[in-house]
């Protein structure tokens, strides 16, 4: 079944200060799409708008989730987690005081998640056969490259449809970031998910984008249909590669 | 501990302090007794939202004025017995506890213990100029000398608080160990990763703070009958939120044995150097041991005998 995530019209602020304005964006079913730019241009807070951690100004977000139309702007955050949209936030965020498996129980908090709380659990350590061995092990002692699979195995624990992640390469050494990105790429195909991912490291990103929008100032610069036109990009040249 | 030997041993305290306390003739140890058993209410009442959620609430001593003085409002109208006029004080404070967490639980850190210290002084203030309980003249409450098959009204209310006490500590380890407990830890962990993680901060956050300030109220309604004249001055006094955080700290936060160990401990110290000291110097003792237990034991003095006994399992 298929789950998709449309926004339109979106603006945001912080207090008087415009974030974001007038996005328009698209992640039809199981597409993988990168939503590129550089520091402060408004990913994150794109993210927590979805996610209902910041109520927008104006606009729509519409997840549909198996083929149910839901508007999730004006939802609490919970119960866009229980529709099943889930977030790897920036930074990982785990919690580094909880061990491993009791971050992925956190995960599972709610009510439908905990039912499948077993099933997931394998999945999880099945995807990340690190975690199993390292379940017992405190969160915030493991390293930048297994708390990132952490993260990703966490979000995992809701059954989301569509997934969210933000920034998964911050922080991480290149050999890392590369096997970090393709582990999204083996989940979204394996669990047919619908992946939006924010990401500053172009390169990595559109290796496994369809498709790919290109955020400056709070504004989409660039909505690119293939990864070859993300490539070609003027705007990309000058904002990425500097030339 | 398991469960069932949980509920046996805290049973059995019960029954041990209670069988103990009638070979005392002795008034004084009772209401000494009475005071460290309130602060075992107080500190593991506290650590439900401080330790468990994280989140400081310096207003325990507006939570016990309000228990203390709905009895004073209740006494003067009806007249219901102490059980009541605790269920009473507890239903009072813990929907206060909860008005005030709706407007205050979105900040966080120090503006949400700022709130709460504010919060206790404004009660105080309206309380002071009530005239009906008594204003800033206080009130006096006349209790009965006795009470059938107890004994003495000291004897009674010392055996209510021991009750108290077992419910808090049973209420603080059932919380500790549910789903509901988790979500508080992951809370006190990283707010913002709970809640995308699913977790529905501000209601667990409201429960929290409910059942908190609930049982702060709860151990606040017999001070009336205990003291026989209630001011708002000590109604309110601001020792009991000193109190209440350093008990939980010395003790540690993260299991309902520490509020417990630091309760018992540094309540006890306070009553035995009052008596042979000065009354002057409780608040100085809970200052330097706080010092002491910030250096030797940041987590506490669970953290501290875990500690040892991890390292030492390692060892062997």
């Amino acid at each position: 079944m298929a789950s998709s995530l449309t926004i339109k019209g979106l603006d945001a602020a912080y207090g008087s200060v415009r974030v974001l304005e007038d996005i328009a964006l698209e992640v039809r079913a199981g597409e993988t799409v990168a939503l590129l730019g550089t520091n402060g241009n408004g990913k994150s807070t794109l993210m927590k708008c979805v996610m209902g951690m910041l109520r927008p100004v104006a606009g729509s977000i519409v997840a549909e989730i198996d083929g149910t139309r839901h508007e999730l702007n004006g939802l609490a955050t919970e119960e866009i987690v229980e529709l099943g949209v889930a977030l790897v936030p920036e930074g990982r965020r785990l919690f580094p005081k909880l061990t491993v498996e009791e971050n992925l129980y956190l995960g599972a908090y709610r009510r439908t998640a905990r039912a499948q709380l077993k099933r997931n659990l394998a999945h999880c350590f099945d995807a990340f056969p690190r975690l199993a061995e390292r379940r017992r092990q405190l969160a915030g002692d493991m390293s930048g490259g297994e708390q990132q699979m952490l993260a990703l195995g966490r979000a995992l624990m809701t059954a989301p449809r569509i997934l969210l992640i933000d920034e998964p390469s911050v922080g991480l050494a290149p050999l890392l970031v590369r096997r970090t990105i393709d582990k999204i790429k083996e989940l979204q195909e394996q669990y047919a998910l619908t992946v939006l991912m924010a990401e500053q490291n172009f390169t990595q990103a559109i290796r496994i984008a369809d498709r790919g929008y290109v955020i400056v100032h709070g504004k989409i610069a660039f909505a690119g249909e293939t990864a070859e036109e993300l490539n070609n990009n003027e705007l990309i040249r000058e904002f990425y590669l500097g030339a | 501990m398991g469960t069932k030997a949980f509920w046996l041993a805290t049973t059995a305290a019960v029954l041990i302090v209670f069988a103990a306390s009638r070979l005392v003739t002795n008034d004084y140890v009772f209401f000494a007794g009475y005071v460290v058993l309130q602060y075992v209410v107080l500190a593991t009442a506290w650590n439900i939202l401080g330790g468990y959620a994280g989140y400081i609430n310096f207003g325990t001593s507006g939570f016990v004025g309000i228990g203390a003085y709905s009895t004073v409002v209740l006494h003067k109208l009806v007249g219901p017995p102490i059980p009541v006029l605790i269920l009473v004080g507890g239903i009072v404070s813990g929907a206060i506890g909860l008005g005030m967490g709706y407007l205050t639980l979105r900040l966080r850190g120090v503006y949400f213990g700022i709130a709460t210290l504010a919060m206790a002084i404004v009660v105080q203030t309206l309380v002071t100029n009530w005239d009906f309980v008594g204003g800033s003249r206080g009130v006096y409450i006349i209790r009965p000398a006795h009470v059938p098959f107890i004994g003495g009204y000291i004897q009674y209310l010392f055996l209510v608080m021991l009750v108290l006490a077992a419910v808090a500590v049973a209420a603080a380890r059932t919380i500790e160990r549910s789903v509901f407990g988790f979500g508080l830890a992951a809370i006190r962990d990283d707010e913002q990763a709970a809640e995308v993680s699913g977790v529905p901060t501000l209601r667990l956050k409201l429960i929290a703070i409910s059942v908190s300030c609930g049982l702060m109220g709860m151990a606040g309604a017999p001070l009336p009958y205990y003291v026989t004249y209630l001011d708002p001055a000590s109604a309110f006094n601001l020792g009991y939120t000193a109190n209440t955080i350093a008990m939980p700290l010395i003790g540690g936060t993260a299991s309902w044995v520490g509020p417990v160990i630091g309760a018992i401990g540094l309540a006890t110290i306070q009553q035995v150097s009052t008596v042979t000291i000065s009354s002057a110097l409780n608040l100085l003792i809970v200052g330097v041991l706080l010092l002491i237990c910030v250096v030797v034991a940041p987590n506490g003095i669970v953290g501290l005998v875990r500690g040892k006994r991890r390292r030492a399992g390692r060892g062997g």
